[in-house]
C-alpha cells in the first residue's frame, strides 16, 4: 500500500484524513490525486485508505472486476440510513439490478414510460401560461426535482402511486439526498444538522406512505390491471416503513442524476446559444409532422443527444464510484489488500485531455458527424460508470432526458436571471446537486 | 466489418436486436446477445452502427476487416 503516493492536503487534517476536504471540494481532492500521482494514487477518509484509480487502463481493470473482488454496497454507508436499517433486499445488487431491469427498463416498456414522463412534464408547465409571450420564473433544481419525483415514481413503482404524491415527497426525498454529508464514513448516525434533517425526512415519507396505504386498505381490492407495487407491496403484510425504505431505494439512483442533469443540459444550452439554437430547429423539423414526444424520444435525436452527452460528461451526477476490496487485485500494477477501498472517478476520467482535447469545453461536436468521444473512450467517459454495473437505467435515462427537453424546447425559451457563474454545484455532500438560487425564466414561444 | 459483442459486459437489454435484427439475437438462458452475423454485408452497416451507439452496456463494436 505505502507504495501507491497518497495526495497532498489542501485542507489540513482534522483527524480523517482528506475527510475534511472531501466536504468541502471534492472534485479539487480527486483532481490532485492524478495530477499528483497519476494513474492511481491514495487517499484517507476517515480510518481508510481510498485507492482511486484513473485513465483508460486502470478503470478498465477497476470496472471489469468481479461482484466477489469488489463489492459495492459496503462502500457506501451513507446510504443505511436513507433506505432504512434493516431494509435489505434478499438480493445482491446484482440480482436486484436484474430484477428492475426485468420489470420497469425493458426495452419494450420504454414507450409507455415515454408517455408517461411527457404528460408529467405537461402537467408541470400546465400553469406557465398559453400565449406567446407569457413568461415567469422557476429555481432549476426545485423544478427538476419534483419534476423527477414524479416520473421516477410513476415510471417504476406505478402511476396510481404516483398520482397520490404532491410537492411535499419531492421535498422529504431532496432532504434526504441532502444527508449524504461525508461524514457518515465516520460514522452515519452521528449528531448532526444534515443527518437530523435526513431522519425527520425519512419518518415524514413513511408518514405519507402510511396515509396512502391506509386509503388503499379502505378502498379495498380493485382489478388487476388497476394494482401497482404498492399494491403487491401491501398484500404481503410488509410495513409502511419497510415499504418506504424499498421505494426510496428504487428511486435513489434515477432521481438526483437525471434532475440534476436536466438542469445542468439547461444551464449549458442557456450558455452556448448557438448549440441551443441547433438544437431548437433540429426538434422544430423532428415534430413539424405532429408526431408525439413519446414516439420521438425513443429515436434518434442526434443534436440533442450529444448536447447531454457533453452535459454528462462535464457535470457527471455522481463524482466518485468506491468499492471495498474483497479479494486481493490488482490496479495499475499494484496489488491491492482486502478492507481497502478502491474508487474510480467520472468527473476526472471524462476531464483527462488526452481522450477529450481541450476538456473543461462545452464541445457537442464530440459527438457528431461521425465523432464519437464517448465509444471511443468507453474507459474514460464514464458519467454512468463502466463494466457490469454500468448504470442499468441509461437509456432510460437518455428517452427522459429526449423528452424532457423536446416539450420544454418546443414550447419555450429560457434565459438566466442571474450570472452565468453563478449556476454551480454545492459539493459538500455525497449527492451533489445545483446551488440554490438557480433560477431561469421561461417565456413561451409564438408558434 | 467485423462485429464483436463483449458478452462481460453485456446485459441483456435487447436494444440491438432492435436495431439491427439480422445481426443480433438474444440467448435468453443466459440473458447475453448473440452475434448472428460476424461480417454483415455491408448494407447492414447504419443498422450495426445504430446498435453499437445505443447499446445501453456499450458491449458492441465494429472493427473494419483488412
Amino acid at each position: 500500500m505505502t507504495a501507491i503516493p497518497e495526495v497532498s492536503y489542501a485542507v489540513p487534517d482534522d483527524g480523517h484524513g482528506h475527510l475534511a476536504e472531501m466536504r468541502v471540494d471534492p472534485i479539487a481532492l480527486f483532481q490532485r490525486v492524478r495530477d499528483e500521482c497519476g494513474d492511481i494514487g491514495r487517499f484517507r477518509l476517515a480510518d481508510r485508505d481510498v485507492v482511486l484509480v484513473s485513465g483508460a487502463e486502470a478503470n478498465e481493470q477497476f470496472f471489469r472486476a468481479p461482484d466477489s473482488t469488489l463489492d459495492q454496497a459496503a462502500a457506501y454507508p451513507f446510504m443505511t440510513p436513507i433506505f432504512g436499517q434493516g431494509v435489505v433486499f434478499d438480493a445482491s445488487p446484482e440480482e436486484r439490478q436484474q430484477m428492475l431491469k426485468n420489470q420497469a427498463l425493458k426495452g419494450d416498456m420504454m414507450r409507455g414510460h415515454a408517455a408517461t414522463i411527457e404528460a408529467e412534464i405537461n402537467r408541470m408547465v400546465a400553469d406557465w401560461g398559453d400565449e406567446p409571450g407569457d413568461s415567469g420564473e422557476i429555481d432549476l433544481l426545485d423544478f427538476f426535482a419534483e419534476l423527477t419525483i414524479y416520473t421516477t415514481s410513476a415510471c417504476l413503482i406505478g402511476r396510481p402511486f404516483r398520482e397520490e404524491l404532491d410537492g411535499r415527497f419531492a421535498q422529504h426525498y431532496h432532504d434526504l439526498e441532502r444527508g449524504t454529508d461525508a461524514l457518515a464514513y465516520v460514522d452515519p448516525y452521528l449528531d448532526i444538522e444534515s443527518f437530523r434533517v435526513r431522519d425527520t425526512a425519512r419518518e415524514a415519507l413513511v408518514a405519507l406512505v402510511q396515509d396512502i396505504i391506509d386509503r388503499r386498505v379502505e378502498r379495498g381490492t380493485v382489478p388487476r390491471e388497476e394494482r401497482d407495487l404498492l399494491d403487491v407491496l401491501i398484500s404481503i403484510d410488509m410495513t409502511a416503513d419497510y415499504i418506504t425504505g424499498i421505494f426510496i431505494s428504487m428511486m435513489f439512483a434515477g432521481h438526483h442524476t437525471s434532475s440534476g442533469t436536466a438542469a445542468w443540459a439547461l444551464i449549458e444550452l442557456m450558455r452556448h446559444p448557438d448549440v441551443l439554437a441547433g438544437i431548437v430547429e433540429e426538434l422544430d423539423d423532428l415534430y413539424a409532422d405532429g408526431s408525439d414526444v413519446s414516439f420521438q424520444a425513443l429515436r434518434s435525436i442526434p443534436r440533442l443527444e450529444a448536447a447531454l452527452k457533453e452535459t454528462l460528461r462535464l457535470h457527471p451526477p455522481l463524482v466518485i464510484l468506491l468499492r471495498v476490496v474483497q479479494e486481493e487485485i490488482e490496479l495499475a500494477g499494484h496489488t491491492i489488500a482486502p478492507g481497502t477501498m478502491v474508487a474510480a472517478s467520472p468527473r476526472v476520467s471524462n476531464r483527462i485531455a488526452e481522450d477529450f482535447p481541450d476538456p473543461d469545453a462545452f464541445d457537442p461536436g464530440r459527438y457528431l458527424d461521425g465523432h464519437q468521444a464517448d465509444l471511443q473512450n468507453r474507459w474514460t467517459w464514464i458519467p454512468f460508470g463502466a463494466g457490469k454495473h454500468r448504470c442499468v437505467g441509461n437509456a432510460f435515462a437518455m428517452m427522459q432526458l429526449k423528452a424532457i427537453f423536446s416539450v420544454l424546447l418546443r414550447d419555450y425559451t429560457f434565459e438566466m436571471t442571474q450570472p452565468s457563474e453563478d449556476y454551480r454545484d454545492d459539493v459538500s455532500k455525497m449527492v451533489i446537486q445545483l446551488a440554490q438560487p438557480c433560477r431561469v425564466r421561461y417565456r413561451r414561444r409564438a408558434r | 466489418m467485423k462485429v464483436t459483442a463483449d458478452l462481460d459486459l453485456c446485459q441483456g437489454h435487447q436494444m440491438c436486436t432492435g436495431e439491427a435484427p439480422d445481426v443480433f439475437g438474444y440467448d435468453g438462458e443466459a440473458d447475453r446477445v448473440v452475434v448472428l452475423q460476424e461480417h454483415p454485408d455491408e448494407s447492414q452497416r447504419a443498422q450495426v452502427a445504430a446498435a453499437v451507439q445505443y447499446c445501453p452496456a456499450m458491449a458492441l463494436a465494429v472493427e473494419e476487416d483488412r
